[in-house]
């Protein structure tokens, strides 16, 4: 009974924190909706721990337990994959920026730097 | 203007500000007709300013991306402003500018041109590992590109309108990729390389590092860069 109020309070402070995020519009919708997801799945499980039992046993698991520490294990594992692929583009992403802005600059100050020539040229022509 | 070519001279440089107004001056000086483009790869000292006193046009980066991000721009640089050859020269003073026009000569029949050491010019010499690690690389690069290279990783390379052309829209970032992959790259897509010999001189600034530990690393990075260049499409 202990372990079913621990378990099963976790998953409800997740799920405030995960709506409370979303609300203040801290975290993007495609990733809150996943882990709103998770936590579906999770907090019955959190409370009724035998659930998955006869699952777990079809696919030769003697627990349910076990089946659940399984597939949350794969499962984080594939999200930061996923991740680190996200990361991946956003680098590519900011580098291809970053460029944008070098070469933006570079054409600014080259046609800055031929302004104030001409500029200084009619002052000499004027003086002259 | 080299033999009739518009021709951008591409320095990526990343707190050089010691050795790069010689090498921006020394450019200019043997080279008259050309342009000179210093790439500042986020540099926290004054390079960017340095070389912009020495003449150069200067595209400062915000942050450092490698020599791949600082190629890049530089090749969008020379699509953008139409030139006909971009070559890339490291700023530590190693490359004689002396060679342009033999590298720039080349490109009539050739794509993309790699001036090496080891080829017969200049005493440079390695052992160890990383000795290993170039080997294997010649070999497979020299097979991939159906031409004798001896020397992948030469920062010395001459590319024409083709080949900046594709440069400017695909060239990797990554440890490695804007040597080994882009030989890759380019020799799959039926462009034709070869490399000539050139003397290598010491380093103005900077030393190379010796550890032999970093010369495993080297080796085994090498040995994965490669692998994944030939797996990739």
């Amino acid at each position: 009974m202990k372990l079913t109020l621990v378990t099963g309070l976790t998953g409800l402070i997740l799920l405030v924190t995960i709506v409370e995020l979303l609300r203040r519009r801290q975290l993007r919708e495609k990733y809150g909706m996943l882990w709103l997801a998770v936590l579906l799945i999770v907090i019955p499980l959190s409370l009724f721990p035998r659930l998955l039992d006869n699952v777990a046993g079809f696919f030769g698991v003697v627990s349910g337990v076990s089946l659940v520490l399984f597939l949350g294990i794969v499962f984080l594992l594939l999200v930061t994959v996923h991740l680190s692929w996200e990361v991946s583009a956003l680098e590519e992403e900011t580098r291809t920026l970053a460029e944008d802005f070098a070469l933006l600059r570079a054409e600014v100050e080259a046609e800055r730097a031929a302004r104030t020539q001409s500029a200084r040229d009619e002052l000499v022509s004027h003086d002259g | 203007m080299v033999n009739g070519k518009r021709v951008l001279i591409i320095i990526p440089a990343l707190n050089e500000a010691g050795s790069i107004a010689d090498v921006v001056g020394e450019v200019r000086g043997e080279l008259p007709g050309v342009d000179v483009l210093v790439v500042d790869d986020g540099s926290t000292d004054r390079t960017a300013a340095v070389a912009a006193a020495a003449g150069a046009r200067v595209a400062k980066l915000p942050y450092n991306l490698g020599v791949g991000g600082a190629m890049r721009l530089g090749y969008r640089y020379a699509r953008d402003n139409g030139y006909d050859v971009a070559i890339q020269i490291d700023a530590d003073g190693q490359h004689d500018p002396r060679y342009v026009p033999k590298l720039v000569d080349l490109l009539d029949d050739t794509d993309l041109v790699i001036g090496a050491r080891f080829a017969g010019e200049g005493d440079y010499n390695v052992r160890g590992p990383r000795r290993w690690a170039m080997v294997m690389l010649s070999l497979v690069l020299s097979r991939v590109a159906k031409t004798k290279l001896t020397d992948t990783t030469s920062g010395f390379r001459a590319a024409n309108r083709r080949v900046i052309e594709m440069f400017a829209g695909w060239y990797p970032a990554e440890y490695l990729g804007d040597t080994v992959e882009t030989l890759v790259h380019t020799a799959r897509r039926g462009y034709k390389i070869r490399q000539v010999p050139v003397a290598m001189r010491k380093r103005m600034a900077g030393t190379p590092s010796h550890s032999p530990a970093k010369a495993m690393i080297y080796l085994g990075r090498a040995f994965a860069v490669l692998t994944l260049a030939l797996i990739r499409r």
